[in-house]
Parts: C-alpha cells; sequence; structure tokens
C-alpha cells in the first residue's frame, strides 16, 4: 500500500489553476522529491495532502486513507515542515516545541531537547527575536518531534545555511533510516538529486515526469563552458551537443551524453579554463521537457 | 468535543486583553455612579434642565425617561455604556477568533496538528467565553459594588439590576458569535475596524429606532433587544425582542462550523 497516493488530484482557487489531475504514488520508506519552479503548485500539492485546502476534484490518500475524511487521524503520523515558517511571535522557542508536542499522545521531551542540540537551536529565545534560519530549525524540531512516518517538507533548506542544510539532510537520512517516508519539495534539482529515490516534476499545476533519479540524471544535460588557446571549428559536432555558442574566449553549450567522452574530448584542447555545471531546472524545462512535450 | 489542549492555548492568550477590559468595565461605572451623590440632591434642578434638550437627543442616550433622582436612571445610562464596551470587546473576539491566525499564519501550524476542525473551534469559542466571562464577572461585581457604595440611602431597584446583568452573556454571545461568522464570510486583515465597525454600527441602529420611534429599524441591533431603560421600566425582558438575539446567535455559530469545516487556509502569499 502505498503511503501517499493522489487520483486526479486538482485544486482551483477560483479560476486559478493550482494544481491539475496529479497521480502519483509515493511507496513507503522512499526519500520522494517534488521539484518544479515557483508557482507550479508544490505547495498546493502538499496544503492538499494536509487538508489545509480541499480539492477541487479528485481524491488523496495517505497511509490508505481520505485526507479529508480521516484527516486528524492521518495527521498524528505527518510532520510537517512549512516554507515559510511563522509561529507565535510572543512565544518563547521552548514553549512553542511543547505546545507542538502536547498535540501527540506520548513523551517528547527528550526528542525535543535533542533535536535542539542536533540543530543548534537555543530554547529559550523569543520567536520574535529569532533570525529566518533559526525560525527553520524551530520548524524542523517541531516537524520532527513526534517521530512521524511521513514528512512533508516543503522548500525545507530555504533560508539554512549550508552547514546546517548537511546537519538537516543527515537527520532526514537517519529518519528515513529509521522507517520514515520522506515528501521533500524543492526547486533546487541539486538537493533532490542528493538526497532522493525518485522524483516527480511539476510544472504549471500538471506532473510532467515521475522518474527515477538515475534516469533523470542519465538524461540530464550539464552545461559545459569551454575556454581553449584554439578550438577548430566543428570540434564539438558531436552526438548529445547542443545549443553550441561562442562565447569571449571559448564555447558554451549544452551536452547530454556519455560524460567521459566529452571530457576527453575537451581535454585534447589546449585548455585554459573548464566548468561543467547542471543546468538550472529552468534549463532542463527548456531543453528536455519541452522538447518532449 | 473541544481540545483541551487549543482551549487552555488560548485563553492564556486572551487573559491580559480580558482583564483590561475588566478594569476598564469597573472604571466607567464607578466613575459615573460617583456623579450620582452630589447630582442626586439637585434632581430636581437635573430634571428641569434636562427636559429643555430636544427628546430625540435624550432618547439617542437613552435618557429620555432618566430620573436624576433616583440611581436607576443613573445606572442605565451607565449600563448603556458597558454594553457599548462589551459589544467592542466581544466582536473583537469574534472577529479574530480565525483570522488572527490566517493574517499572522499561525493557522497553518494548528490545522495540521490531529485534531478535527470543529473541535479547533470550539476550544476557541470556549476560550474566548471564558475570558468574556471574566469581563462580565467584573460587570457584575463592579455594578453591585458601585451601586451599594453610591446609593446614598436611596436604594436601588435590584430585580432590575439582575436582569440587566443577566442579560450580558446573550449580548458578549451575539457579537462573538455574529463577528465569527462574519470573519468567515468576508476577508478580516485587521479586527480592530471590523470590531468597533460592527459594535457602534449596531449600537447607531438601536440608538435610531429610539429617535425616530421605530422599532423595525433596531430588530437586529441587540441594543434595542436589551434597552436598559425599558427592562428598569418595565422590570422585564422584551422575550420576543430577546429571541431575535438568540437566534441570531444560533444562526450564527451554526453557520461558522460550517464555513470553517470547508474553508480553505490562505497560504502565505
Amino acid at each position: 500500500m502505498p503511503v501517499i497516493e493522489t487520483r486526479q488530484l486538482t485544486k482551483y482557487y477560483g479560476k486559478a489553476r493550482g494544481v491539475i489531475d496529479v497521480d502519483m504514488q509515493v511507496e513507503e520508506g522512499e526519500i520522494f522529491g517534488f521539484i518544479g519552479p515557483n508557482g507550479a503548485g508544490k505547495s498546493t500539492t502538499i496544503r492538499l495532502l494536509l487538508n489545509l485546502i480541499f480539492p477541487t476534484r479528485g481524491s488523496a490518500r495517505i497511509f490508505g486513507k481520505d485526507v479529508v475524511r480521516d484527516g486528524p487521524e492521518i495527521r498524528r503520523h505527518i510532520g510537517y515542515l512549512p516554507s515559510e515558517v511563522f509561529y507565535y511571535e510572543r512565544m518563547k522557542v521552548i514553549d512553542l516545541l511543547k505546545y507542538a508536542a502536547s498535540f501527540y499522545p506520548g513523551d517528547h521531551s527528550q526528542r525535543l531537547h535533542e533535536l535542539a542540540d542536533i540543530m543548534g537551536l537555543d530554547l529559550n529565545r523569543r520567536i520574535e527575536d529569532l533570525s529566518y534560519g533559526n525560525r527553520k530549525k524551530v520548524g524542523i524540531v517541531q516537524g520532527l518531534l513526534h517521530r512521524p512516518r511521513l514528512l512533508l517538507l516543503d522548500e525545507p533548506t530555504l533560508g539554512l545555511d549550508p552547514l546546517m542544510q548537511r546537519t538537516f539532510f543527515q537527520l532526514i537520512r537517519e529518519e528515513n533510516a529509521r522507517g520514515a517516508t520522506i515528501f521533500f519539495s524543492s526547486h533546487i534539482l541539486g538537493e533532490v538529486q542528493r538526497l532522493c529515490n525518485r522524483v516527480a516534476i511539476i510544472k504549471e499545476g500538471r506532473l510532467i515526469e515521475v522518474s527515477d533519479i538515475r534516469t533523470l540524471q542519465q538524461n540530464n544535460y550539464k552545461r559545459i563552458y569551454v575556454a581553449a588557446r584554439a578550438i577548430p571549428d566543428g570540434y564539438f559536432d558531436l552526438p548529445g551537443v547542443t545549443n553550441l555558442e561562442p562565447v569571449d574566449g571559448g564555447v558554451r553549450f549544452f551536452f547530454k551524453g556519455d560524460i567521459d567522452a566529452i571530457v576527453a574530448r575537451i581535454s585534447a584542447l589546449d585548455l585554459s579554463d573548464v566548468t561543467i555545471e547542471e543546468p538550472t531546472l529552468e534549463e532542463i524545462f527548456m531543453h528536455y521537457y519541452e522538447q518532449a512535450a | 468535543m473541544m481540545s483541551a489542549t487549543i482551549y487552555r492555548f488560548e485563553l492564556r492568550g486572551r487573559l491580559r486583553s480580558a482583564l483590561i477590559w475588566s478594569g476598564a468595565v469597573i472604571a466607567v461605572i464607578f466613575t459615573y455612579l460617583a456623579f450620582y451623590p452630589p447630582l442626586a440632591d439637585e434632581a430636581a434642578l437635573m430634571n428641569r434642565a434636562m427636559a429643555n434638550f430636544p427628546p430625540q437627543f435624550l432618547q439617542a442616550f437613552g435618557m429620555q425617561h432618566m430620573d436624576w433622582g433616583s440611581i436607576m436612571g443613573f445606572y442605565s445610562f451607565v449600563f448603556l455604556f458597558v454594553q457599548v464596551l462589551l459589544a467592542v470587546q466581544a466582536a473583537g473576539y469574534g472577529f479574530g477568533l480565525v483570522s488572527v491566525d490566517e493574517t499572522t499564519f499561525t493557522a497553518d501550524f494548528l490545522l495540521t496538528r490531529p485534531v478535527a476542525r470543529p473541535r479547533i473551534l470550539s476550544g476557541k469559542l470556549l476560550a474566548a467565553l471564558t475570558a468574556l466571562t471574566i469581563t462580565n464577572a467584573a460587570a457584575w461585581a463592579g455594578s453591585l459594588a458601585a451601586l451599594n457604595l453610591f446609593q446614598a440611602g436611596r436604594g436601588y431597584d435590584a430585580h432590575a439590576v439582575l436582569l440587566l446583568l443577566g442579560s450580558i452573556v446573550i449580548f458578549q454571545l451575539f457579537f462573538l458569535s455574529a463577528g465569527l461568522f462574519l470573519s468567515l464570510v468576508v476577508r478580516v486583515r485587521s479586527v480592530p475596524p471590523y470590531a468597533t465597525g460592527l459594535a457602534l454600527g449596531l449600537y447607531a441602529l438601536g440608538a435610531l429606532s429610539g429617535i425616530l420611534g421605530d422599532v423595525k429599524l433596531g430588530w437586529i441591533s441587540p441594543f434595542a433587544h436589551f434597552e436598559p431603560n425599558r427592562i428598569i421600566e418595565t422590570g422585564a425582558y422584551d422575550l420576543p425582542l430577546a429571541m431575535i438575539s438568540i437566534t441570531v446567535i444560533v444562526l450564527a455559530l451554526a453557520g461558522s462550523f460550517w464555513r470553517y469545516q470547508r474553508r480553505d487556509i490562505p497560504a502565505v502569499a
């Protein structure tokens, strides 16, 4: 039984599009990436799963139960980290976290302190005095303290410095090893690639691709810039090279295919500079998915 | 079933406000009634002076039948003032009950907990009602203390006073539930303008119906349903009018639960 299963899940805000006909299944124990540019419908999907909003049509089930009918029961086992963290401003961090914990049966204070230690969170400060990054840490602790079976993370790394991101990813991997399923939304392909088993790509409210992360990487373009003393005409006329354009001192192009072959080709030049980068998500949409469409 | 966790949290958040409103109510009662003993000695003079005012003016302030020789005349005027304060407070709690969480985006926090929406709403409502009851108790204590202190040996109509004080809970519930329901129909971004608007608007409707001698205008206003002057004069509630208040409360509460159960919680823009 999948942990998350949506069927033609659709949401319109009046006439404005939220998401349209989203069909997906997330299996138990997966780290599932959900990527798309801002405004594509990532948050809408997560808010539908949490029943913060109601579907216009279609349905969603979590742990085999309907999110609208069985919301409270489902949410007992969900940890949610919103992209923008807002809490009761005048409360102390510890009081907010205790309030959060009080909704779940059992004693969670040990886990609460453990998580705060890991994240380096000062429990005695007031929420209103916290920086954006520290608020995010409060969000992470409140999302994890009751040991949820499913984590819904909406752009979780936004506002975390790189060191904290690493700590956070480690934490997510531990939760996953414990058996938790992770649903991870992001507009940054790289972090999804590092962490996830499978990804869904959402664009303008529709799922356009659900694939294994390996498949996606194989299909993936690299953005390559080469500067060399002399690059003969047609030197990069190879299969997989597209959008070749001269730039000052070198050439720039996209490449999809055998990375070993292209690197060998590049290294045969008298190089002064080279970069091989992940394309941005927008570039993937432009150069891959529009072709596929 | 309400959520006890949410009830306690919400009540703690309202205690300060409830105590401040209680202080204001007690201050108003004492300040006004303190004028009674010196003025009572000049009652004949005051009554003659007041007779020179246009009757519409007196009616607008609930003073048309006021006898300056009786503390009850004074008290009816004070009670109207107290009603205005209670209306603003209760309407504020009503308009803010759900909307404040949504404008500060703490609604996401609350509604992602494993609690069904009716239990969230009832927890919040009962917490607000408890806070209003604190202020209600202050009105009782302040009224009885001030009346005994300033009666100047002339006594007061205890039956009428109990009727007036007894009407407060319905009066508060009216503004609490009406405010809540309206906040689920229109989007409230800031509570005070809506709360004072509803309270003073209905006060004006009540006063206007008094001026024009036309009850129809005031039929929707609890200020007309529980007009202090009339309750003191007749020594009874106007039951048909009181039933309007109760009907509005029941409908507004039922409508609020219905709307809230289906509400899309707005996301951070």
